[in-house]
């Protein structure tokens, strides 16, 4: 399973079952047991390995990373053919214009289309465009050529192809929903391996829109810690010369540590686990500079009586957007850096 | 009492970063309970086993205050920064702050002492804490370390002004009527939770954990009694206010009757409080499981979350006078 077969598959939160038979189907071999909860979760277990590692009763470490992605839905079909559309998560208005997209199963393919620069009057350019009446046009004649191809409640997804861009030094590549199909394609590898840890993998659904999968499978697992992969905000491009404030993270420089976000407080004890690992296996790390955003983290730490939780991330540049980019190398040092933090975990967390 | 309130109020403890004033609350349970544990989220649950003919009671008191988290440190060892909880940037500006490593920090404006200083209000982007660095090499503080403020308990006699009486007031007035109560049917669990002013987070474990028949808060509350205040029907010395509702709870009306039926077999004054805006433990507790009757215990206290919070003495007394009887009797709603 690759991150490229990963982006490119579709599933908008509530809608995930693509992205979750792709999983299963990488993973199926590599876990004891797995199962598909109420809500959409995919939670795999595997056992501590080799036989005896991690003592008799090995730790219960939670590793979620959510399957679903931003993207619209369909709330109506025009007379003239074009769809009525609401948000799924996150996104700003001003990322939709001009977009291409999919919609529904059967991919059909549209354009959220705008008035071309020669209707626009001069006062009007330089103004975002209010988007609240934009439309999907896919191309259908009248609302009953429309009605053959698409139904409301399709869920529409950005239409953008993975591609490996500068493949020296960053390893550079784009594609959509690094956020956090970067997080799943981290876990799956991670399941290749094998961990002194019970190891429960949980590829979490409806993530974007307020944490809801990982609640219930965080409530169904009761692990002993529990550790987030995510897609994160980067922020390093071009600033002001003199502006010397705060990148949230930066492409290149290794995996993104939370110690706070909106949604939780990371348990310091494992901020400073994920510190030490990284420098005891020369890992490269650095540190999600700003306190926004919300990570599956924040419902598996009130799970039941609680739980120590912590969010790592792979920095993405143009999360919640069409199209991200991010560095392999950060890929690559995520999957090193919860690979060693899970063997380190083999003794407890450390008090 | 007051030392006892001195000790806590002046302690360091901003939410997620519990763990001295947590020790400091241990060591003045531990004596008086019959046992003390912390959960996963940092709460610290002190139970004093009761006869057994009773309920077993949830009282929550939070042990975190508002602060700052580091988000980043600059060239010049100036550290930006995230508020924890509700920080007004009007009560940043020259403010002191403390570390958990005894670090100390002044709050800095870019604006001060640029015209539009004199007319704008500082927004929290402008502002970062001057730790006496030079650079990024010798800042003795890191990303993610959380800073408390820094001020000193006033006993103006009658009033009290300190940095944290949210909530650590509300902490002193629990263990003060712990260590006053003698036998009670009911077995307590007192909380010093951790995390509710980033959204009353530990009470939703602590109170998973124990899965109590009543929950009570115990907590500052807002008063209307000072110059163009909002109005509001509670003010300062008028004795401790029985909540009715606030903009995250309506608290059971069996413990709103309750508790006002020992206040007035106390004869102490007490206030019925409607708070718009701002809630408390008591929310968590509320919907845990399948739901506990619920209540808040409130403090009067003035200017919230500035760094100068105030609270009349007897207010806090009566409190805890009212704690004591509602907690050792046999509890019927």
């Amino acid at each position: 399973m690759t991150l490229e077969t990963l982006s490119n598959a579709r599933g908008v939160s509530g809608n995930e079952a693509a992205v979750r038979d792709l999983i299963l189907d990488a993973v199926r071999e590599q876990i004891d047991e797995h199962t598909v909860d109420a809500l959409g979760n995919l939670i795999c277990l595997k056992r501590a390995r080799p036989e005896g590692a991690g003592g008799e009763k090995p730790l219960r470490v939670m590793v979620a990373a959510h399957m679903d992605e931003i993207g619209l839905i369909v709330t109506g079909i025009n007379n003239d053919g074009s769809l009525s559309f609401d948000k799924v998560g996150g996104i700003d208005d001003r990322v939709l214009l001009s977009k291409q997209v999919l919609v529904g199963d059967k991919a059909v393919p549209g354009v959220i289309g705008y008035a071309p620069i020669h209707l626009i009057p001069a006062s009007e350019r330089n103004k975002a465009p209010d988007m609240s009446k934009a439309v999907i046009d896919i191309g259908a004649a009248n609302k009953g050529a429309a009605e053959g191809l698409v139904n409301v409640g399709d869920y529409v997804t950005f239409h953008a192809t993975y591609q490996q861009l500068d493949s020296e030094r960053l390893r550079t590549a784009r594609g959509k929903a690094f956020d956090d199909r970067a997080g799943c394609a981290v876990l799956v590898e991670l399941l290749q391996g094998e961990h002194p840890v019970d190891l429960y993998a949980a590829f979490t659904a409806q993530e974007e829109v307020g944490l809801r999968g990982a609640q219930v499978a965080a409530y169904r697992i009761n692990p002993d810690v529990a550790i987030a992969l995510e897609g994160t905000i980067c922020d390093d491009l071009p600033k002001e010369e003199d502006d010397d404030s705060s990148p949230v993270t930066q492409l290149g420089q290794g995996p993104a540590i939370t110690f706070m976000d909106r949604s939780f407080i990371a348990d310091r004890r494992l901020v400073d686990l994920l510190i030490h690992t990284a420098e005891e296996n020369d890992i490269p790390y650095q540190f999600k500079q700003a306190v926004s955003g919300g990570t599956d983290a924040g419902a598996m730490h009130l799970a039941r009586e609680g739980v120590p939780s912590i969010a790592l991330a792979v920095p993405s540049r143009y999360i919640h957007a069409p199209v991200s980019l991010l560095s392999l190398n950060d890929f690559d040092h995520t999957v090193q850096l919860v690979r060693a933090a899970l063997s380190a975990l083999q003794g407890g967390l450390p008090s | 009492m007051k030392e006892r309130i001195r000790q806590l109020v002046e302690a360091y403890g901003p939410s997620g970063h519990e763990a001295q004033i947590r020790a400091l609350i241990e060591e003045q349970v531990a004596p008086h309970a019959d046992k003390v544990r912390t959960d996963a989220m940092g709460n610290l649950i002190a139970l004093k086993r009761g006869s057994g003919d009773g309920k077993p009671v949830m009282i929550a008191a939070h042990m975190d205050e508002i602060g700052l988290v580091v988000t980043y440190i600059d060239e010049k060892g100036f550290l930006r920064f995230s508020p924890t909880g509700g920080v007004s940037p009007v009560t940043l500006v020259g403010s002191r702050v403390r570390f958990a490593n005894g670090t100390t920090g002044v709050i800095g404006w870019e604006k001060w002492f640029r015209p539009e200083g004199n007319t704008s209000r500082p927004e929290l982007s402008e502002l970062y804490i001057d730790v006496g660095a030079t650079g990024r090499d010798d800042t003795p503080v890191g990303v993610g370390d959380a800073a408390g403020f820094v001020r000193p308990f006033e006993d103006l006699g009658q009033r009290l002004i300190a940095k944290s009486m949210d909530n650590r007031i509300s902490c002193a007035v629990a263990i003060q009527a712990l260590s006053e109560m003698g036998e009670t049917p009911n077995d307590l669990y007192f909380c010093f939770t951790a995390q509710e002013e980033v959204g009353t987070r530990g009470a939703i474990t602590a109170s998973y954990g124990i899965e109590p028949a009543l929950g009570l808060a115990v907590d500052v509350t807002l008063v209307g009694d000072t110059p163009k205040a909002r109005p509001m029907a509670v003010s300062l010395g008028e004795g401790p206010a029985i909540k009715i509702m606030d903009s995250g709870m309506l608290a059971h009306p069996g413990v709103v009757r309750w508790m006002i039926e020992a206040a007035e077999s106390l004869e102490i004054r007490y206030q019925r409080e409607v708070l718009q805006g701002g809630s408390t433990d008591a929310r968590s507790i509320q919907l845990s499981r399948a739901g506990v009757p619920a209540g808040c215990l409130s403090i009067p206290c003035r200017y919230v979350h500035t760094p100068s919070e105030m609270v009349d003495y007897g207010d806090v007394q009566n409190a805890v006078k009212l704690l004591v009887t509602l907690l050792t009797g046999e509890i019927n709603l």
